[in-house]
């Protein structure tokens, strides 16, 4: 399974989304420092879920980096967030 | 607390504006650390920049210091602020420049 499958069924179980795109971004930063050469280090992920209700920015983040923690220790190095309250 | 823990903290608590990083405020190493160089220095703020590439046991002790799993990061006055999206969001929005005045380091 890839990351970005992955990604998109941690986030789901977690979350429930109303709205969620991974979007792997990788290929934007080839030959960038840390760039695994297998790909998949670098995604976008919006989400939009009521979950994210009444949360700062800051504990949102928080919230996805701990459901990915394993892909973010494995292999993805950055993810850009866009995270909305459904 | 570990060597390179307490390490993190004096530096986290000693400088207003602290952006872990990789790279150098000069030469970034990567578009999402040079994005948050861009902004501290479209404010005028003043700020220290530390490579975390520098060294695999500082990249993986400011991990575990602020519990977050990417770089920058950003403390102001001893508080992490957030990463690139975080920062970029707060700018926008005009909270940045906010809390750094509220802080006492804009005018």
């Amino acid at each position: 399974m890839t990351y970005r499958q992955r990604m998109i069924d941690k986030l789901t179980a977690a979350f429930q989304p109303t709205f969620l795109e991974v979007i792997d971004e990788s290929d934007r930063h080839h030959g960038h420092g840390g760039q695994h050469t297998q790909g998949e280090t670098h995604f976008v992920v919006q989400i939009a879920s009521a979950a994210f209700r009444d949360t700062t920015r800051l504990q949102r983040h928080r919230m996805i980096n701990e459901v990915l923690k394993q892909e973010l220790a494995e292999r993805v190095h950055a993810l850009t967030i866009e995270a909305d309250p459904a | 607390m570990s060597d390179i823990n307490a390490a993190i903290d004096a530096e986290v608590k000693s400088n207003d504006v602290l952006l872990f990083m990789k790279g150098t405020p000069k030469m970034p190493m990567c578009g999402f650390s040079g994005q948050v160089v861009q902004i501290l220095s479209h404010l005028g703020v003043p700020f220290k920049g530390v490579n975390i590439l520098e060294s695999d046991a500082l990249r993986q002790g400011v991990k575990d210091y602020s519990n977050w799993p990417t770089f920058p990061q950003l403390y102001v006055k001893g508080e992490f602020v957030g990463g690139a999206d975080i920062t970029r969001e707060m700018f926008q929005a005009g909270e940045l420049q906010t809390l750094l005045k509220d802080k006492g380091l804009i005018a």
